[in-house]
């Protein structure tokens, strides 16, 4: 059993918070950017036009068949080509988590208009709303409320996939606590310090989804 | 920016030795095989035992189930992956420790193997127990009117049931654990995604690497999906509504 000396847990503080704030921003922005992304997307799987529907359909396997590891190395290659300027590695890791988590999304938003009953729509019609109409004022606003704590739920795995910027070197929290960890020659403690504030955040967050999820349910 | 394509760039030598970059690739896609499957084994075993016990009688049982699922669940791989190869020797007893962290042979293979067979394990301990919780209640009370035991019933009447109806879903867990194994790398396992990030920096053909990689880990998550369905299509239970194809 080796000497572990957790005093380096206090003055990693200030890093460990703009690591996290970090790791909150990108967990945010590709939340509401994968959310938004993806329920167009899902409205093009659904689409009747063929084309449409089947691109959408194969960014979304492509995006759900490889790992996201490999995913975030690639938009770090591809994206100074597109751009013509170097990125640095947050930018890249921003868009990547956005187009990423877009395609998870996009199958939750898919199955949650699914899950609306046809009768909806039929009524919708009958009122005289138009197919747009009915789509953002009944369709989605149900599909949303149906599908709130499976979305929340994708949000907690995201926000420990974005660990994965490590593979890249952005500086998010477990980054911040690895280069703590490195300086003061303390790596452990710091690992146990990351894993600690992980799971505090996800198990919090995944009771209140528990909770959320007996209010929202819509009783019919 | 413009890109000089070089597709014969596989058959060249790596900058470093007399390797080619095929053969460092051959190599990844070993490890990243031999990673997953270890881990698959390790998974399917504790994951199907786990999530027996969480449907058990007895309190203590199932909260043991709960907090292994939540455990595993709510820590990043990465981070797990950390606390094994970094972490876990330093708790060891000293001799133990010593070995662990000098003698032990193939420590990244294993350490890897056992993380990710852990944390898969709690996503398969839940499959198991929605596929026992989809039984009717009928069967468990049948067998026990029967005069089995519980440990009977689960083994006879009940997990010869769920395990069959849980397939699709393990399925797709089958395929995450080729994807998740690429987080291997970071701690030094020279599986697919180690070699591709070692291939662009020696080659600077990055577009090559990551199109070949991503290829193989296709591969793998086809393979996977393939195997299963053709399990699937063997052991379906008569009598289920259960689509044919």
């Amino acid at each position: 059993m080796s000497e572990f000396d957790f005093s380096v847990w206090g003055p990693s503080l200030p890093f460990i918070r703009d690591g996290l704030l970090f790791t909150l921003r990108l967990t945010l922005v590709a939340m509401g950017g994968g959310i938004v992304i993806g329920t167009l997307l899902a409205l093009a799987r659904l689409s009747p036009v063929a084309a449409l529907s089947r691109a959408a359909g194969a960014y979304v396997d492509l995006m759900r068949s490889i790992p996201l590891v490999l995913v975030i190395l690639w938009f770090f290659l591809v994206i100074p080509f597109i751009t013509g300027t170097p990125v640095g590695a947050e930018t890249s890791a921003i868009v990547t988590f956005t187009a990423f988590e877009a395609a998870f999304y996009c199958e939750i938003m898919r199955s949650g208009i699914q899950s609306v009953p046809r009768g909806q729509v039929h009524a919708a019609q009958a009122l005289g709303l138009g197919g747009a109409q009915t789509m953002v004022h009944v369709i989605l606003p149900q599909a949303l409320r149906n599908m709130l704590p499976v979305l929340l739920t994708q949000t907690i795995v995201l926000f420990q996939d974005t660990s994965l910027v490590y593979a890249i070197g952005a500086r998010d929290m477990l980054k911040a606590a690895d280069v703590v960890g490195k300086n003061y020659n303390r790596p452990v403690e710091m690992i146990v310090l990351s894993a600690l504030i992980y799971f505090s955040i996800c198990f919090g967050l995944s009771l209140a989804v528990k909770a959320l999820q007996q209010r929202v349910t819509i009783v019919r | 920016m413009n890109y000089h394509w070089n597709w014969g760039i596989f058959l060249e030598q790596v900058k470093s030795g007399d390797e080619t970059y095929l053969a460092w690739l051959a190599t990844g896609l070993g490890w990243t095989l031999a990673v997953s499957l270890a881990a698959w084994l390790l998974a399917l075993g504790l994951g199907v035992a786990i999530g027996t016990l969480r449907t058990a009688p007895r309190k203590g049982l199932a909260a043991l189930g709960a907090a292994w699922v939540e455990l595993f669940r709510n820590v990043p791989l990465l981070v797990q992956m950390f606390l094994w190869f970094f972490v876990v020797p330093e708790l060891l007893p000293r001799d133990w420790s010593l070995w662990v962290k000098q003698d032990m042979p193939a420590k990244e293979f294993a350490t890897a193997a056992l993380c990710l067979g852990l944390f898969t394990s709690a996503r398969i301990a839940e499959q198991v127990r929605a596929g026992i919780g989809s039984l009717p209640r009928g069967q468990r009370d049948a067998a026990l009117a029967l005069g089995l035991t519980l440990p009977q019933a689960w083994r006879q009447v009940i997990l010869p049931q769920a395990l069959r109806i849980v397939i699709p879903p393990l399925t797709s867990e089958f395929m995450n654990v080729f994807k998740n194994s690429s987080v291997a790398f970071a701690i030094g396992v020279m599986e697919l995604t180690f070699q591709a990030r070692q291939m662009q920096e020696d080659s600077e053909q990055g577009i090559e690497t990551y199109l070949a990689v991503t290829l193989l880990y296709f591969i793998c998550a086809f393979a996977a999906n393939r195997g299963m369905a053709w399990i699937e299509a063997r052991t379906r239970v008569p009598g289920l509504i259960a689509r044919t194809s």
